[in-house]
C-alpha cells in the first residue's frame, strides 16, 4: 500500500546534538504507534515529519510529493500534528479553541461557512467535549483540556494525522474512547500516535519501536519479532501476553 | 461570553461619550457645568473649547486607544500578561530622539559640527520621538536576529533599553537643559495635543486597528505555542514580524504625540480581559476601547484635581493602573 507518509534516512539534531540517526519509516494509511523509551527521539520524529524541525539529511515524502514542495497552507490542510503536553492558555472558549483546527483551510482572512460549523461540531462530539463549548479552557481540567486539543486536531480534516501522545491526561474509559477514535480514523486515513501506553499501543495496526534515535522494528502488532523487540528495548522490564486475542504489555515483576 | 462582550463594548462607548463632554467642561478652574455653558455663549468659545480642550480631549481618547491596542498585541504575541508596548525598546529609543534634540545646541558646542547639531535642532520634537521609538525596536530586531525567538527579542529589548537609557543619562549629563524637557517627556503629557496630533493619530489608529483585527487569528493560533501555530499553516517568522511593526508604529506615534504614558497599555488588556475575555479579534478591539477610556479618565482627572494646577498625566496613569493591577491580583490570588 502506498505509504502517506514516508521518511528516508532521515537525520534531525537539537540544538546541535543529533537526535535522529538516519531514520526510514512509511507511514501507509491505518494506524502507527511510535514506541520507545524516554529520549528515543519518538516526538522529535513525529515533528521532522510533520515539517516542524529542519532536517540534517534524508527527505520526507508526503503522498508521494517531497514535504518541501508543498506550500506551508497545503501542508497544514494535509497534516495535523499534536503537540505533546500541548498548551492551551488564554482566553478562548473551548469552540474558539477547535476553529482553530480552521485556519489552514480559512486562512488569516477567511470566513467560516456552515460546512466550517459542522467540522467544528463533529470533531468536539467526536472526542465528547461538545457539551462545555462555551467554557473557557481556563475551567477545564488536564484530561477535557486534552480532549478538546484532540478535537482541534480532528477539526482540520486532514488525511495524515500526527498525534503526540493524545491520551495523556485521560482516564481509562477516555483513554479507550480515543483508541476507538484512533482506529475509525485509521480506517479512512493515517494516523501515528506516540503512545507511552504499551498496551494501548499494541492496539494499532503496525508498531514502530525506535531507541536512541534509531528505529528498532516496525511491524504489524501481532508480530513476535516485534514482541521480542520490544521486550529487549524495554530492558525485560515488560513482557507481552496474548488475552482473547488481544496482546497485552504487562510489568515484569518476577 | 458574547452578551459579556457586547455589554463592554458599549460600557465603554458609553464611558467615552461621558468622559469627552468632561472634557470639554474640565477648565482651569476644575468642574462646573455653569460656567462651561457660559463659556460656550461668550466670544472665547472657538478658542478655548474648540482649539484647546477640544482637540486635547478626542487626543488624549486617541493615544489612549493606541496604546490599548499595541498593549493587547504585546501581550498576544508574547504569551505574557507582563507584556507592553514599550517593551522592545521604543521608550528608550523615543526618550533618547527627545533627548538628543533638546541638548542639540550644547552638543553643537561640544564638538558635535554645527550643521549636525542644526538638522537635529530642526527636526521637530514629534518626529524625533517617533522616529526614536522605531529606531529602539528596529535595535532590538537586530539583536535578537529577527522576530522568531520569543525570549531573545525580551531579552534584546532589555538591553537596548538600558544601554539608550544610559545614553540619553549620558547626554543629559553633558546638557543639562535636557533634564527638564525630558523629564516632561517621561512622565507623559496631554496638554499639547492639537487638531494636527488629532489627525496623526486617528489616521494611526484607523490603520492600524483594522490591521491588527486581520492578523488576530494570528495571536488565537499562539495560545496553542509556536509550533502548533505553525502546524497550522501560518507563517510565523513574518506574522510576528509583521505584528511587531504594527506595535511599534502605534506605539511610536503615541509616544510622540503624548509621550511616555505608563500603565494604559498594560492595564487595558488586562481589563478587558477581566470582565470580557475573548478571541484576540474581540481583545484588540476592546483593549483599544479601554486605554482610550483609561487615558481620558486621566487626562480629566489631570486637569481638575489640583485645578487650576495640572498634574502630568502619565504620574496619573501609573497610579490608577498600578492601583488597578494591584486590586486584581489580590482578587485572584488564592486566600
Amino acid at each position: 500500500m502506498t505509504a502517506a507518509l514516508r521518511a528516508q534516512d532521515l537525520s534531525v539534531a537539537l540544538g546541535g546534538t543529533p537526535v535522529l540517526h538516519g531514520v526510514s519509516v512509511d507511514l501507509p494509511p491505518g494506524w502507527t504507534a511510535i514506541i520507545g523509551p524516554n529520549g528515543a527521539g519518538k516526538s522529535t520524529l513525529l515533528r521532522a515529519l510533520a515539517g516542524l524541525l529542519p532536517r540534517q539529511g534524508g527527505q520526507v515524502w508526503l503522498q508521494g510529493r517531497p514535504l518541501d514542495d508543498w506550500s506551508v497552507r497545503e501542508r497544514a490542510q494535509r497534516i495535523a500534528w499534536l503537540a505533546q503536553q500541548g498548551q492551551a492558555q488564554g482566553d478562548l472558549t473551548v469552540r474558539e479553541l477547535v476553529h482553530l483546527g480552521r485556519l489552514p483551510h480559512l486562512g488569516l482572512f477567511g470566513t467560516p461557512g456552515p460546512q466550517d460549523e459542522h467540522r467544528v461540531d463533529a470533531a468536539m462530539q467526536a472526542t465528547e467535549c461538545a457539551d462545555w463549548q462555551h467554557r473557557r479552557l481556563q475551567q477545564l481540567s488536564g484530561g477535557e483540556r486534552q480532549r478538546c486539543l484532540l478535537a482541534r486536531v480532528l477539526a482540520v480534516g486532514a488525511p495524515v494525522l500526527l498525534l503526540d501522545e493524545p491520551t495523556t491526561h485521560l482516564d481509562p474509559p477516555h483513554q479507550v474512547a480515543v483508541v476507538r477514535l484512533l482506529q475509525g480514523l485509521a480506517r479512512q486515513g493515517t494516523v501515528a500516535s506516540v503512545l507511552h501506553d504499551l498496551p494501548l499501543a499494541l492496539q494499532a495496526d503496525q508498531v514502530l519501536l525506535m531507541r536512541a534515535g534509531r528505529v528498532v522494528a516496525c511491524a504489524a502488532h501481532d508480530d513476535p519479532q516485534l514482541h521480542a523487540a520490544i521486550c529487549e528495548v524495554f530492558e525485560h522490564a515488560v513482557r507481552i501476553q496474548r488475552v482473547g486475542g488481544r496482546y497485552i504489555a504487562l510489568p515484569h515483576l518476577d | 461570553m458574547q452578551r459579556r462582550r457586547r455589554r463592554l463594548l458599549w460600557a465603554l462607548a458609553a464611558a467615552s461619550g461621558v468622559l469627552m463632554l468632561a472634557g470639554l467642561a474640565a477648565g482651569g478652574d476644575g468642574w462646573s457645568w455653569a460656567g462651561f455653558t457660559q463659556l460656550l455663549q461668550g466670544p472665547d468659545a472657538g478658542l478655548i473649547v474648540g482649539q484647546i480642550r477640544a482637540p486635547r480631549t478626542l487626543g488624549a481618547w486617541l493615544t489612549g486607544a493606541l496604546l490599548g491596542l499595541a498593549g493587547a498585541v504585546a501581550q498576544g504575541l508574547f504569551r505574557n500578561p507582563l507584556a507592553d508596548p514599550f517593551l522592545l525598546g521604543s521608550a528608550s529609543g523615543a526618550s533618547l530622539a527627545v533627548v538628543a534634540v533638546l541638548a542639540a545646541g550644547t552638543l553643537g558646542a561640544q564638538g558635535l559640527g554645527p550643521p549636525a547639531a542644526g538638522m537635529l535642532s530642526r527636526v521637530g520634537l514629534v518626529a524625533a520621538a517617533f522616529a526614536g521609538a522605531l529606531g529602539g525596536v528596529l535595535l532590538t530586531l537586530m539583536l535578537a536576529r529577527g522576530a522568531q525567538h520569543t525570549l531573545r527579542l525580551l531579552l534584546a529589548g532589555v538591553v537596548v533599553g538600558v544601554v539608550l537609557t544610559a545614553v540619553s543619562d549620558l547626554l543629559t549629563l553633558a546638557a543639562p537643559e535636557a533634564l527638564r524637557g525630558r523629564q516632561v517627556f517621561m512622565l507623559g503629557s496631554t496638554g499639547f495635543l492639537g487638531w494636527d496630533s488629532c489627525l496623526m493619530l486617528g489616521s494611526g489608529l484607523v490603520l492600524a486597528l483594522p490591521m491588527a483585527q486581520r492578523l488576530s487569528r494570528t495571536l488565537d493560533a499562539l495560545v496553542l505555542g509556536e509550533d502548533s501555530a505553525r502546524s497550522l499553516g501560518l507563517a510565523l517568522p513574518q506574522l510576528r514580524l509583521a505584528l511587531i511593526c504594527l506595535l511599534a508604529a502605534a506605539t511610536g506615534l503615541a509616544v510622540s504625540q503624548a509621550g511616555l504614558v505608563a500603565f494604559v497599555g498594560l492595564a487595558a488588556p488586562h481589563l478587558v480581559r477581566r470582565y470580557a475575555p475573548g478571541p484576540h479579534g474581540y481583545t484588540l478591539l476592546a483593549s483599544a476601547a479601554a486605554g482610550a477610556v483609561l487615558l481620558l479618565a486621566a487626562d480629566v482627572a489631570a486637569r481638575t484635581l489640583i485645578a487650576p494646577q495640572e498634574l502630568p498625566v502619565g504620574v496619573l496613569t501609573a497610579v490608577f493602573g498600578g492601583t488597578y493591577l494591584l486590586l486584581l491580583l489580590n482578587r485572584q490570588s488564592p486566600s
